[in-house]
C-alpha cells in the first residue's frame, strides 16, 4: 500500500449523456483530511456518490485500502470501513433517531461497542439524545444534519465521506461539527470532506482539491490553496 | 342481530385472506414501489402447491376407513401448509430474481408490464393441459379440481350463528402469521432493514444493508403470507382452478390501497375492512352486489383519501 486508503483515476460519471465527472483522480492518504471544493455542479457530490457506489461510474477505477473495489456494491464498502453521509441527509425519516443510529451500525454484532458509540454520540449531540424515541420526520433540518453525521460514525468507518456536514446549521453548531470531525480525524479515521465552507474545510484539510465542471482544477496542501489568490478570489469570497 | 352476528363471521373470514395477501402487495410496493401483479396468481400457486403436497403426503379424507387420526391429521396439515408456503416463497424469490431485477433501473413502466407478463404466464401456464403425469399431474390445465380436506370440518351454533372449525382456525393462523409479521417489521433488524430500504435504498446501502437480499426476502415472506391464504381459502371453498387468483388478487391490491399502501397494518385493516363491507353489503343487499363493493371502495378512496387509512403523513424536511 502507498499510504493512500483511497485512490481514484480517471473516474467519469454521465448523467444520460450530460458528462458531470471527466476523469478525475484523487488520493486520501491514511489518516488525513481532504477537503473537496468547487462552484455549485462542479460535481462533488456526483464524485461521493461515485466513490459510494450510489450511483455507477461510466469508467474510472477506486482502490480503496489496497484492494480494487470499482465493482463492489455499497454494502460491500461499508463492509471494509468506508462511510458516507450524502448530501440531503440521507435520514431515514420513518424510523426513529434511534432506529437511525442503529442502521449505522448494521454491519456490527458488537452490541455493547454499539450501544457505547450511541451514546458517545449522544453525548456529542445531546439533541439528538433528548430526541431518540421521536421519529426523525419531526426533527428540525439542523437536528437531521448532527443525526447525519453521528448516524455515518456509528460504523465505525476507516474512511468518512461527508457531503456538507454543516450546511444549514448555526454557527455554534458548525463550530461543533468541525470540533467532532477534528476529533474522528485525530483518532486516525480518514475523512474526504466537500464543503461548502471553504474557509473552515481548507483550515482542518491536510490536502484539499478544486473541482471545475467535472475537472480538478487545482490541488495542494490546506494552507497552500488557502493563500492561493485564485481560491480566495472564486472560494472565500474575496 | 344474528344475521348480523353472521355477516361478522363470514366477513372476518374472508377479509383475513384479503389482508394476507393485501401484506404481500403493500410490501414489496413498499421495498420496490412496484405493484406485483403477479401476487394475485401466486395466492394461486398455493392453493395449487397445497393440493398436489396432499396429494404426495397422502392426505386422507374424514370419511375414509379408517379415518385419520388427530395427530395424523395435524402433522399433514402442517407439512403441506408449510410446504406450500416455502414453495410460494421460492416462486417469489424467482420471479424478483429474473423477472423485475434485471429491469431495475428501467422506466416504473417496464416492471409493471412484466408483472402482468408473469402473471399471464402463471395463469395461463397453469391452464396447459398436463406435461407431466406422475407423480403428479402438472400443470393441472384448465378445469376447476377439488381441494382436499385436509381436516375434518365441525360445525357449531353460536347464538344462532353458523361458525366452523375452519372459521376458527383460519381466523387464528391468519391472525398468527399478521401478528408474526408485525413484528418481523417493526421488532426485528431485518425489519428495521426494510423499513429503510422502502424508504430509500440508496442510502439503506450505504448503511451496509444488503439491499438486493432484503428485497428477496420481502418476496418471500410476501410470497409465503398469499400462500397461507391459499391453503386457508381453500380449505373453506375448495374449488381451485388456476384464473381464481385474479379476483381475489385484484381485492387484496385494493385492500392495500384501502389501508395506504406500502403500510403494514394498513393492509391488514384494510383486508378485514374490504371482507366485512362485502359481506354486509352483499348480505343485506343483493348478493350480486359483492365485486362491485371492492371497486367502489377503491373509486372512493382515489376520490376522498388516496393515501389509504394509513398513508404516510408528509413530514419531510428539505
Ligand atoms: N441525477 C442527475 N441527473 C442529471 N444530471 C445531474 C444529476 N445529478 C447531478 N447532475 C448534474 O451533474 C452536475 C454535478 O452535480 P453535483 O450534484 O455533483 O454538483 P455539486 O458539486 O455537488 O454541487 P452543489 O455544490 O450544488 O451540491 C451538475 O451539473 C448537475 O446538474
Ligand atoms: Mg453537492
Amino acid at each position: 500500500m502507498s499510504g493512500n486508503i483511497l485512490e481514484v483515476s480517471d473516474l467519469r460519471v454521465d448523467y444520460g449523456g450530460i458528462q458531470a465527472l471527466r476523469g478525475v483522480s484523487l488520493a486520501v492518504p491514511e489518516g488525513q483530511v481532504v477537503a473537496l471544493i468547487g462552484a455549485n455542479g462542479a460535481g462533488k457530490t456526483t464524485t461521493l456518490r461515485a466513490l459510494s457506489k450510489m450511483l455507477r461510474p461510466t469508467t474510472g477505477t477506486v482502490r480503496f485500502l489496497g484492494e480494487d473495489v470499482t465493482r463492489l456494491q455499497s454494502h460491500q464498502l461499508v463492509a471494509r470501513g468506508m462511510a458516507h453521509a450524502p448530501e440531503g441527509r440521507g435520514i431515514f425519516l420513518n424510523l426513529t433517531v434511534r432506529e437511525n443510529l442503529e442502521l449505522g451500525a448494521y454491519l456490527r454484532r458488537d452490541r455493547a461497542g454499539i450501544a457505547a458509540d450511541a451514546d458517545k454520540n449522544y453525548a456529542l449531540f445531546p439533541i439528538l439524545a433528548e430526541r431518540r424515541d421521536q421519529v426523525s420526520g419531526t426533527l428540525s433540518g439542523g437536528e437531521q444534519q448532527m443525526l447525519a453525521v453521528a448516524r455515518a460514525l456509528m460504523s465505525r468507518p476507516k474512511l468518512l465521506l461527508l457531503d456538507e456536514p454543516s450546511l444549514g446549521l448555526a454557527p455554534q453548531v458548525v463550530q461543533r461539527i468541525f470540533q467532532v470531525l477534528r476529533e474522528v480525524s485525530e483518532s486516525g479515521v480518514s475523512l474526504l470532506l466537500v464543503e461548502q465552507n471553504a474557509h473552515k474545510a481548507l483550515q482542518l484539510a491536510h490536502r484539499a482539491y478544486v473541482l471545475e465542471t467535472g475537472n480538478i482544477f487545482m490541488t495542494g496542501t490546506g494552507q497552500e490553496l488557502l493563500a492561493s489568490p485564485e481560491v480566495r478570489k472564486a472560494y472565500l469570497g474575496e | 342481530m344474528t344475521e348480523f352476528l353472521q355477516h361478522l363471521v363470514n366477513g372476518l373470514s374472508v377479509g383475513t385472506i384479503y389482508a394476507l395477501v393485501a401484506l404481500g402487495y403493500t410490501m414489496v410496493y413498499g421495498v420496490l414501489k412496484l405493484i406485483n401483479f403477479a401476487h394475485g396468481d401466486v395466492y394461486m400457486v398455493g392453493a395449487f402447491a397445497g393440493y398436489y403436497l396432499s396429494d404426495l403426503v397422502g392426505v386422507r379424507p374424514p370419511w375414509a376407513d379408517p379415518p385419520p387420526g388427530a395427530g395424523e391429521t395435524f402433522v399433514k396439515a402442517t407439512i403441506v401448509t408449510m410446504g406450500s408456503m416455502i414453495i410460494c416463497g421460492l416462486l417469489g424469490y424467482l420471479i424478483e430474481r429474473f423477472a423485475y431485477r434485471p429491469l431495475r433501473h428501467q422506466a416504473r413502466l417496464t416492471a409493471l408490464i412484466t408483472a402482468i407478463g408473469v402473471s399471464f404466464l402463471l395463469e395461463f401456464g397453469f391452464q396447459l393441459s398436463p406435461l407431466v403425469r406422475s407423480p403428479i399431474e402438472f400443470p393441472p390445465g384448465p378445469s376447476p379440481r377439488v381441494f382436499p380436506a385436509l381436516l375434518a370440518r365441525d360445525g357449531y351454533e353460536v347464538l344462532g350463528v353458523n361458525l366452523s372449525n375452519y372459521d376458527i382456525i383460519g381466523l387464528l393462523v391468519a391472525l398468527g402469521l399478521m401478528l408474526g409479521l408485525q413484528w418481523i417489521v417493526y421488532r426485528t433488524r431485518f425489519g428495521t432493514a426494510m423499513r429503510a430500504v422502502s424508504f430509500d435504498s440508496q442510502v439503506a446501502g450505504l448503511m451496509g444493508i444488503p439491499v438486493n437480499r432484503i428485497i428477496s426476502w420481502t418476496f418471500v415472506l410476501g410470497s409465503a403470507l398469499a400462500a397461507a391464504a391459499g391453503i386457508i381459502n381453500a380449505v373453506s371453498r375448495p374449488r381451485i382452478e388456476p384464473l381464481f387468483g385474479l379476483m381475489a388478487g385484484l381485492k387484496a391490491f385494493v385492500a392495500a390501497v384501502l389501508g395506504g399502501i406500502g403500510s403494514v397494518p394498513g393492509a391488514m385493516v384494510g383486508g378485514l375492512v374490504l371482507g366485512l363491507a362485502e359481506e354486509y353489503v352483499a348480505g343485506y343487499t343483493d348478493s350480486s352486489y359483492r365485486d362491485a363493493i371492492a371497486f367502489t371502495v377503491l373509486i372512493l378512496v382515489l376520490l376522498v383519501r388516496p393515501a389509504g387509512l394509513f398513508g404516510r403523513l408528509t413530514v419531510e424536511k428539505v
